[in-house]
């Protein structure tokens, strides 16, 4: 299609090949490469396509990307795993507890109906457990990222953008919620808040504990989008390339969307990406301080601070979901290291 | 190459004959001045950067603008493409006062006046192909020429010597040279009647800057375009201008025809500037006029005439009165209260 395009438009072209394609396009310069390679339609590489190619290359990317994907996996798959194992994550196995509530056996209970023990206590399936906990904390962690990023793209890009008094003001926003410790509004707001809605004696649905935290994950974590997204907009607002779109008549829709936002996705995408594991590890932060994903909904954190009491007696139970959350935050980190490094070659380690 | 800055077909024939003394671009008294501010509560300042610039285009021809970093001759040129809204003055094009033009009249505007940058790297969206860049005004505007807007790209790509199969190539895939065509074809897109060209070719090597005068000549010439040449390179200027405004400190000091300017000129530093220009066939320091000092700040630019501070010829009527812009013997409008006289050789 494009090559018959292409082909027509030159007028000096005239008839085209019927035999072989020797045809001189006197219009181009003498410089030309070899017809065949003239023929095709010269297709450059975006700086988009040339950050993936360097992507690609990256061993480091490829193996965290891997096992990101293995885990995703695995976690999107949790009542499919539970289906093939015959377990639910909450079931209690108190038949192979001890007088102590302690799982039977080795190491924690491990055997091969139970991969990695069980939990003492209650004994449920440490790797069902572990699934789902997974499960809780990506979807609470991809949640806030993308609300934070959203909320801090339309800030920053708002603030860059307008600048003077609107900017000011948002830049006070921003240093005011910067100063915030968050751990301690995360610790007074989420128990108010549910009160608020919800009776003493009402139980809480698990949803809403999981939205409340991803709303206090985004309400306090759109600052450093918001302030790097600032920046780059009044960086590239100056740039003479969105000088000449507005000399040719562009309005500011155009402007923001065509020519600016193009150019700051890169930075945007490097925080989204670095934001992941910062919430995976905060989550189970609030989990540990018993503000987090309430029972029976699994979670990682809130499985380690139940493991603290067992520590001594049962260091299995502390050191899987501990290795979980290890492994997602470690993988996590260096892709968004590596997509940094790929998407701006010019910035060093 | 050179045949192949053919007209392209859909262009509006040129009008070679227009009425002579109605000049498409005319401005009086052009003022800008930007506000400073220390702090939040800080004083308040006033930076003169253009402070009251009066000259006249006439269609097809070539105005230089010349004077060294700071004078006000970008701002200048970003007044006239309405990227910098004027402090106070008047800018008419085509017999229209457009000095605060909004809306519709702007986007018109916008069509027929458009710019060229200085930083061909800067300049173009990297993010974009060249196809998308060059189609940018022609999107923006809503205009679908006849053979769509693939076809007006690549005989724009074309008209300015490039290969038009590379209109789905990145900025980043070429030379600063061709950058800077890539630029000019944008600004031809709309079929503008007047372009400004903000440093067009001081980004570039030697010997590309050649190549890009020769093309935006050629453009003038195929196209009847107007130009506003905004350089401190004087060679240049002298190469592609027919009439050279010096700037000083946000005031037009001297104006005149090309050979006026560079073999008579009357305002000391127009002289001062011209002498600066090294030239191989004069060896040593023989008539190189060196001018004392910095630059004023146009924060606050010295009472009278701007340039007394530095002028050798100064004396106290410089400080007290501001010399106006009149014809001097020589040919030139010059704003002195001492011209030059005579030739510079």
């Amino acid at each position: 299609m494009r090559k018959t395009d292409s082909a027509s438009d030159v007028p000096a072209a005239g008839a085209t090949d019927g035999l072989g394609g020797t045809v001189a396009l006197e219009v181009n310069s003498p410089v030309d490469a070899p017809i065949e390679a003239q023929k095709k339609e010269f297709v450059g590489r975006s700086p988009g396509q040339l950050a993936w190619l360097r992507l690609k290359r990256d061993r480091t990317a490829a193996i965290s990307a891997i096992t990101l994907v293995i885990l995703g996996v695995i976690a999107l798959l949790a009542p499919v795993i539970g289906k093939l194992r015959g377990m639910s994550a909450t079931q209690p196995f108190t038949d192979k507890l001890n007088d102590y509530a302690m799982p039977l056996g080795y190491a924690g209970g491990m055997n091969s109906t139970h991969w990695l023990g069980l939990e003492p206590g209650n004994g449920r399936d440490i790797l069902m457990q572990l699934v789902y906990g997974m499960r809780t904390s990506l979807l609470i962690a991809f949640a806030s990222a993308i609300v934070a990023s959203t909320i801090g793209v339309l800030i920053g890009v708002l603030a860059g953008y307008a600048r003077g008094w609107l900017d000011s003001a948002i830049n006070w926003v921003i240093d005011l919620t910067l100063a915030f410790p968050f751990l301690i509004f995360a610790l007074a707001v989420i128990p108010i808040v549910e009160d608020r809605f919800f009776g003493a004696r009402d139980a809480i649905p698990a949803s809403f504990r999981v939205g409340l935290i991803i709303a206090t994950f985004g309400m306090f974590s759109w600052t450093y989008t918001a302030r790097l997204v600032r920046g780059q907009v009044i960086a590239l607002r100056e740039r003479e390339f969105v000088e000449a779109a507005r000399a040719a008549g562009a309005g500011t829709q155009h402007i923001l969307f065509r020519q600016l936002l193009p150019n700051i996705w890169a930075p945007i995408l490097v925080t989204l990406s670095l934001n992941v594991p910062a919430f995976i590890t905060t989550e189970a932060a609030l989990a540990f301080v018993n503000i987090g994903v309430i029972e029976p909904t699994p979670d990682l954190g809130r499985m380690i601070f139940n493991s603290i009491a067992f520590v001594a007696s049962d260091p299995w139970y502390t050191l899987w979901p501990g290795m979980t959350i290890f492994i997602l935050v470690l993988a996590f980190n260096l892709l968004g290291d590596s997509l940094r490094d790929a998407l701006d070659p010019k910035s060093t380690r | 190459m050179t045949e192949t800055l053919v007209q392209e077909p859909g262009t509006e024939p040129v009008k070679p004959s227009r009425p002579s003394g109605e000049p498409l671009l005319v401005v009086d008294e052009l003022t800008k001045h930007f506000p400073v501010r220390s702090g939040m509560f800080g004083k308040t300042g006033l930076v003169r950067a253009v402070d009251g610039v009066s000259f006249s285009v006439q269609p097809g021809e070539t105005l230089g603008l010349v004077g060294e970093s700071g004078c006000g001759k970008t701002t200048t040129g970003r007044m006239l493409v309405r990227l910098l809204e004027p402090t106070s003055g008047k800018i008419t094009f085509e017999g229209k006062d457009i000095s605060h033009a909004k809306g519709a009249g702007l986007r018109q505007l916008r069509q027929d006046m458009q710019i060229i940058f200085q930083d061909p790297y800067a300049s173009l969206n990297p993010r974009h192909t060249v196809g998308r860049i060059v189609a940018m005004p022609l999107q923006v505007n809503g205009i679908n020429p006849p053979g769509g807007v693939k076809k007006r790209v690549q005989e724009l790509l074309e008209l300015v010597g490039l290969n038009p199969e590379h209109y789905n190539r990145y900025p980043h895939e070429f030379s600063g040279g061709q950058r800077q065509r890539i630029g000019v074809a944008r600004a031809l897109a709309l079929k503008p009647k007047i372009i400004v060209a903000d440093e067009p070719v001081s980004a570039l090597d030697v010997s590309i800057q050649a190549q890009v005068i020769n093309l935006l000549r050629g453009l003038q010439r195929d196209l009847d375009l107007a130009f506003v040449f905004i350089a401190h390179d004087l060679a240049v200027v002298r190469h592609f201008c027919q009439r050279i405004g010096v700037m000083y400190l946000g005031k037009l000091v001297e104006i005149g025809d090309r050979n006026s300017i560079y073999e008579r000129p009357a305002h000391p530093y127009t002289r001062a500037l011209l002498s600066a220009v090294p030239d191989v066939t004069k060896m040593g320091a023989s008539g190189r006029i060196r001018l004392e000092g910095d630059v004023p700040t146009p924060l606050n630019p010295p009472s009278g005439c701007r340039f007394r501070t530095r002028c050798w010829k100064a004396q106290e009527i410089c400080a007290t009165q501001e010399p106006p812009l009149t014809i001097k013997p020589n040919g030139t409008t010059a704003a002195c209260h001492f011209p030059e006289e005579g030739a510079i050789k």
